[in-house]
């Protein structure tokens, strides 16, 4: 049993490989409101300021500022609809972002057609489902070979079939000629994220975008993926965002530990510092809610309630109407983020300390908290399938 | 967390079951044997293809050909005194004992629910259906006490399923398992489509009305970290055959299977010093080509010649302590057979499940698989 090694920070002074400034994402909402929910809602949409009906959006990703390092995992951590895919799909420049730059190496992303293929050839996603992220009807060759050609990197002196098996081989599928021929149907889960992982290798990114890449892999061979992760960042020295609802596996593979919260950061530090010394009342509900066979007692869950509608967002702190902690503050103005310790941000009003007396107030008197009676709970509870709006996801 | 067991309730034997027929069928579940006992949560763990699931089904008699049954026996006792057997019933014997007796809680919400059918019309068609006697208007009314029951207001009952979150759908599906007040619950990864958030709510209501209404749970699901914190007993299918059964503290700090202790060590932990784990190497059996012998063995470090041609047999273990817990704790590993001592990761103690546990160092984890 050895500790495994702490990376150490990296010097202050080094560009980010890739970094994100208050990226910002509004998708249009066509609303198709017709019916009887749609009465009520048009009624209190008719907010001043706001239009009733177009103009609506959804705030899937707001301000949110984030650098991946050489040689170094990050990890985004929230509930599905924080808004961490979203993030995901804005740094490979899948979707643009309504606000916010990306500079690669510090430079700003040129938009040219030659820019955006050089910065696809750099930033590289591995998805969640290997299912259907590899195409049926095509072996494992096809897969690494296509992206081999398209960016012309076969090197000189090597032919395409060893630089197959060379990319087959980082992932650990040996001997690569078992693979070539095979389909993603006769390959088990884990193979086929080796696949998809190797797939994203062959153009040798320097960053790569990881949306729960084992969440839909079997337990026994998670641990295989995320050791592989670990490699590529140790030995190849990759920029990794590793995307994840799961803070044990966070703790366990990342460097940096970012929290979102519908569609914000509200917490962000060294791995362990953010699951060991959680700052932010969110932070601390994932980590009660986690399962975690150690615990010494009975869980006690920090808050409840459901995420609200990103469509109209809270007012001031987006957690406040589930924080157990709120105060007068929380509800009007959202929070700055705060510096808990060295290199830990915590977006949260508990750590301010010049509030005043009626700033400070708590704002649900206790027991009366959204989560204290299961009715409010349910009350909470917002429709799923995002309330019958659809976002524009083009 | 752990309610005295009661009386034995629904005791599976050998139970085999394949699909299809002939040479080519595959064995999906291999001579299990289980026993829930009156309120106790049972979990049953395993991989995806490990069997768990089918192995519900074909307890209720619930599988779809291509399943067939095709040996061992199922016995429900709802009363000391009292057995049907599952699979000689008649159709009409199990219409009456389903549901009322015996319900299942699916894994997909979302598809379990109809849906063009308001909640209340499907709460109250099951109602319908067992309680011919009842008046609309109790129906009606016993509908909105379901709801509340699983922290959902009654105006909730002419809602349609897509206007309910996974939350709220899957409580639902719990409300609508206990309407009748069944002995037996049996839940089919109930919330791993749900946030960690939810499903600790769910979980906790769950607990709390298997307190009041005293039922008992068969849980399955392939987050064995989970199981530990709910259930009383644990077993562990691989590959179609249960490989370990016992107590969830005893499963949990001395496991006796070596499969066991690779999906142990393939949850990191949230304390202590990050450690590198190895999880289980190898991927699970294609069950139509399983290998001869122990199916782990190709899986297993421990592997040992006798394990690539015999097959080892679930009993209890040899080991000091584990004979005197008699039939509750059993593990399917040649280790364990007593003609040598298994390594010591095999073969920690087993916890005073009567006394404290509270003496033990919180984040001892047995030690193996990890480097």
């Amino acid at each position: 049993m050895t500790a495994l090694h702490e990376a150490a920070p990296p010097p202050a002074t080094s560009t980010p490989l890739l970094e994100a400034r208050d990226l910002t994402k509004h998708f249009p909402v066509h609303g198709a409101r017709r019916g009887r929910a749609a009465l009520p809602r048009l009624a209190r949409a008719g907010q001043p300021g706001r239009p009733a009906d177009d103009g609506r959006v959804v705030h899937a990703v707001e301000n949110v500022s984030l650098a991946l390092d050489e040689a170094r995992v990050t990890a985004v951590v929230g509930e599905s609809g924080s808004g961490k895919s979203t993030l995901a799909r804005l740094l490979c420049r899948l979707i643009k972002p309504t606000a916010g730059q990306l500079l690669l190496d510090g430079g700003a992303v040129p938009r040219s057609g030659r820019g955006r293929r050089e910065y696809a050839r750099q930033v590289q996603m591995v998805l969640q489902d290997p299912f259907s992220s590899l195409n049926p009807v095509h072996e494992v060759r096809y897969h690494l070979a296509r992206p081999l050609q398209v960016h012309g990197l076969d090197e000189p002196g090597m032919s395409l079939d060893e630089a197959i098996a060379r990319l087959l081989e980082r992932v650990a599928l040996t001997p690569a000629d078992q693979f070539l021929r095979k389909y993603p149907h006769e390959l088990s889960g884990g193979q086929r994220q080796r696949v998809a992982i190797a797939r994203a290798l062959a153009v040798r990114p320097r960053v790569l975008l990881a949306d729960e890449p084992v969440s839909m892999l079997d337990v026994s061979i998670r641990l295989g993926i995320l050791n592989l992760l670990g490699d590529l960042r140790d030995r190849e020295r990759l920029a990794i965002l590793y995307i994840t609802h799961d803070i044990a596996s966070a703790r366990y593979l990342a460097d940096t530990i970012v929290v979102m919260y519908a569609g914000q950061v509200v917490e962000s530090g060294p791995a362990r510092t953010v699951t060991d010394q959680p700052s932010h009342p969110y932070t601390q509900l994932l980590l009660s809610a986690a399962p975690d066979p150690d615990r010494a007692g009975p869980a006690a869950l920090g808050g409840r309630g459901a995420p609200p509608s990103l469509v109209r967002p809270p007012t001031g702190c987006r957690f406040h109407p589930r924080c157990p902690h709120a105060m007068a503050v929380c509800a009007t103005t959202s929070p700055p983020g705060f510096e808990a310790s060295a290199g830990h941000m915590s977006a949260c009003w508990l750590q301010a300390r010049d509030l005043t007396a009626a700033q400070a107030s708590p704002l649900h008197p206790r027991g009366t908290t959204s989560g204290t009676s299961p009715a409010d709970t349910s009350s909470n509870d917002e429709p799923g399938g995002g309330d019958d709006v659809s976002p524009d996801t083009r | 967390m752990s309610v005295p067991a009661g009386h034995p309730l629904l005791e599976v034997r050998g139970l085999c079951v394949d699909y299809g027929a002939g040479p080519d069928a595959v064995h999906a579940v291999i001579g299990a044997d289980l026993v829930l006992h009156s309120g106790e949560v049972l979990g049953l763990a395993g991989e995806s293809g490990s069997g768990k699931s089918t192995l519900a089904y074909a307890v209720t008699r619930l599988l779809r050909a291509p399943g067939m049954i095709t040996g061992g026996s199922v016995g429900y006792y709802p009363a000391p005194g009292t057995a049907v057997d599952l699979l000689a019933a008649q159709e009409g014997t199990l219409r009456v004992l389903r549901w009322s007796q015996i319900s299942v809680v699916m894994q997909s919400a979302m598809n379990a629910l109809n849906p063009v059918l308001s909640i209340g019309a499907q709460l109250t068609d099951v109602l319908h259906a067992h309680r011919p006697g009842m008046s609309k208007a109790a129906r009606r009314a016993r509908a909105g006490e379901l709801l509340a029951m699983v922290g959902i207001t009654d105006d909730r009952l002419s809602s349609h399923p897509h206007e309910l979150s996974g939350g709220m759908r899957q409580r639902v599906m719990i409300a609508m398992a206990l309407a009748l007040e069944p002995q037996v619950v049996i839940m089919d990864e109930p919330t791993t489509a749900l946030d960690v958030v939810t499903q600790r709510e769910i979980l906790e209501e769950l607990m709390e009305l298997r307190e009041r209404l005293g039922f008992a749970v068969l849980f399955i699901t392939h987050d064995l970290s989970l199981l530990i914190e709910i259930a009383d007993a644990i077993a562990v299918m691989y590959a179609g055959r249960l490989v370990e059964r016992a107590a969830a503290k005893a499963l949990f700090r001395a496991p006796r299977h070596p499969y066991t202790l690779g999906l142990l060590s393939s949850f990191p932990s949230l304390h202590g010093p990050r450690q590198h784990l190895t999880g289980i190497p190898g991927s699970p059996p294609d069950l139509r080509r399983l290998p001869p012998g122990c199916v782990f063995h190709p899986r297993c470090s421990y592997v040992m010649d006798r394990c690539r041609t015999d097959v080892p047999a679930l009993v209890p273990p040899a080991g000091r302590g584990d004979r005197e817990a008699g039939t509750a704790r059993v593990a399917a590993c040649w280790l364990q057979d007593g003609s040598a001592p298994p390594p010591p990761e095999l073969a920690a103690p087993a916890p005073d499940l009567a006394g404290s546990t509270a003496s033990e160092p919180v984040g001892s984890r047995p030690a193996g698989g990890t480097t």
